[in-house]
């Protein structure tokens, strides 16, 4: 890897910004879409309006500029894809919205932090796109932010996300028995980490 | 039922009464060991004003529906030692994370926090009917890791090289205790935890 190659732009995907006034529909689709909740975090799930997630958008980047400890991108295909590469008329620089995978709770001192992903369509899940973009967010918070290591969490149901954590180089560590109730039984939080070390091995592993 | 929730062997659980809370943190944050093992923060000093501050905002001006913050007081001199919260409460899970600092370092490997403990677990399982309760400790504190161990908890994980103090990386060990692991660790405690007969 090269100081100047490129951050944001991977093979199939590119991590973009958040565009509020097209990515809250978006977004709200997938809220409705419990599985999707419920996979990716232990908060209650519930759908949520086009017009609440602006609102949440909104008090995203007032803690991003106040906080300092968070960095929030969008993950977008590429190139546009389907009906949205017909729309000649309508140029786009890059296609629809996929996900999001954002670099949180960054302790400066200890150079730790905590990383989250989701891929919001089940139709776009099994492509390499989320792998892709954990493969950059690590890039990021290792070579930009130079952090020493990430924490990620995930339920014991949600195995593809147990993979991907795993294939990226993440270790499991922490294993919290039954921290969830869902579905009318009890499941474990499974913690993962990965430290610099991890995180190099697993590049030249790749190359 | 149990009249004394709150009250322990060597300790009570009281109020977070911002006028002596906030005194009494700012003396404890002068004590740079009760910070850094307390949490991963850069120890730092903070004013009593400070402290009034976030106490009156977070305590006094509304209750939070996730975070019970109590006080530590000695049953013997009344005396404010430290604090024990139930913080970041997952009440769909059933699940919560606990804080504890004894900031009066003379009280320190006495019992008293292992005290406190036995009172806010009672509280988390009696009272507020979760499931299970965590924490985190760093590795380089066993003595409360000892404490934890006596009050119940379990070692579930390390996080590799969590912190990085005093020139080498440290890691963070987290402990967790389930509701069944509660009924059957208060067996051997004090008649004060013990579940009335009848």
């Amino acid at each position: 890897m090269d100081v100047r190659d490129s951050l944001f732009d991977g093979r199939l995907i590119k991590l973009a910004p958040l565009d509020p006034d097209q990515d809250a529909e978006v977004e709200s689709r997938w809220s409705h879409d419990a599985e999707y909740l419920r996979l990716l975090s232990p908060d209650v799930a519930r759908p949520l309006s086009a017009a609440r997630l602006k609102k949440k958008y909104e008090e995203l980047e007032k803690r991003i500029d106040e906080s300092g400890n968070q960095f929030y991108f969008t993950i977008r295909l590429r190139e546009p894809d389907g009906e949205e590469r017909m729309e000649a008329d309508k140029p786009r620089k890059m296609g629809r919205m996929l996900g999001f995978v954002y670099i949180s709770w960054i302790s400066w001192n200890s150079g730790t932090a905590h990383i989250t992903l989701g891929i919001g369509d089940p139709a776009d899940r099994r492509k390499g796109y989320g792998s892709e973009a954990l493969k950059m967010a690590l890039r990021y918070a290792f070579a930009e932010l130079n952090l020493h290591r990430l924490d990620a969490v995930v339920p014991e149901y949600n195995p593809a996300a147990l993979r991907l954590f795993e294939r990226a180089g993440f270790v499991q560590e922490v294993r919290h028995r039954q921290a969830l109730a869902r579905g009318g039984r009890r499941w474990d939080l499974l913690r993962f980490g990965i430290i610099r070390d991890d995180w190099e091995k697993n590049l030249s592993q790749s190359r | 039922m149990d009249a004394a929730l709150f009250s322990g062997e060597l300790v009570r659980l009281v109020a977070p009464d911002v006028e002596f809370a906030a005194e009494a943190f700012y003396r404890w944050v002068q004590d740079s060991e009760y910070q850094r093992l307390l949490d991963n923060d850069p120890a730092r000093m903070v004013s009593v004003k400070k402290f009034k501050e976030w106490m009156e905002k977070d305590f006094v001006e509304k209750e939070p529906t996730d975070f019970c913050l109590f006080m530590i007081r000695m049953l013997a001199e009344d005396r404010l030692i430290g604090f024990v919260g139930l913080d970041g409460i997952r009440w769909n899970h059933g699940d919560s994370y606990v804080g504890i600092g004894l900031g009066e370092r003379e009280y320190w490997g006495k019992g008293y926090g292992t005290d406190a403990m036995r009172l806010a677990l009672r509280y988390a399982f009696d009272e507020l009917n979760l499931h299970r309760v965590s924490l985190s400790v760093f590795e380089y504190n066993p003595r409360a890791i000892r404490s934890y161990e006596k009050a119940g908890f379990v070692v579930e994980g390390r996080a590799r090289q969590f912190l990085n103090r005093d020139g080498r990386r440290w890691d963070q060990i987290y402990m967790g205790i389930l509701r069944e692991e509660w009924e059957k660790a208060r067996g051997d405690w004090p008649s004060t935890y013990r579940k009335e007969s009848g």
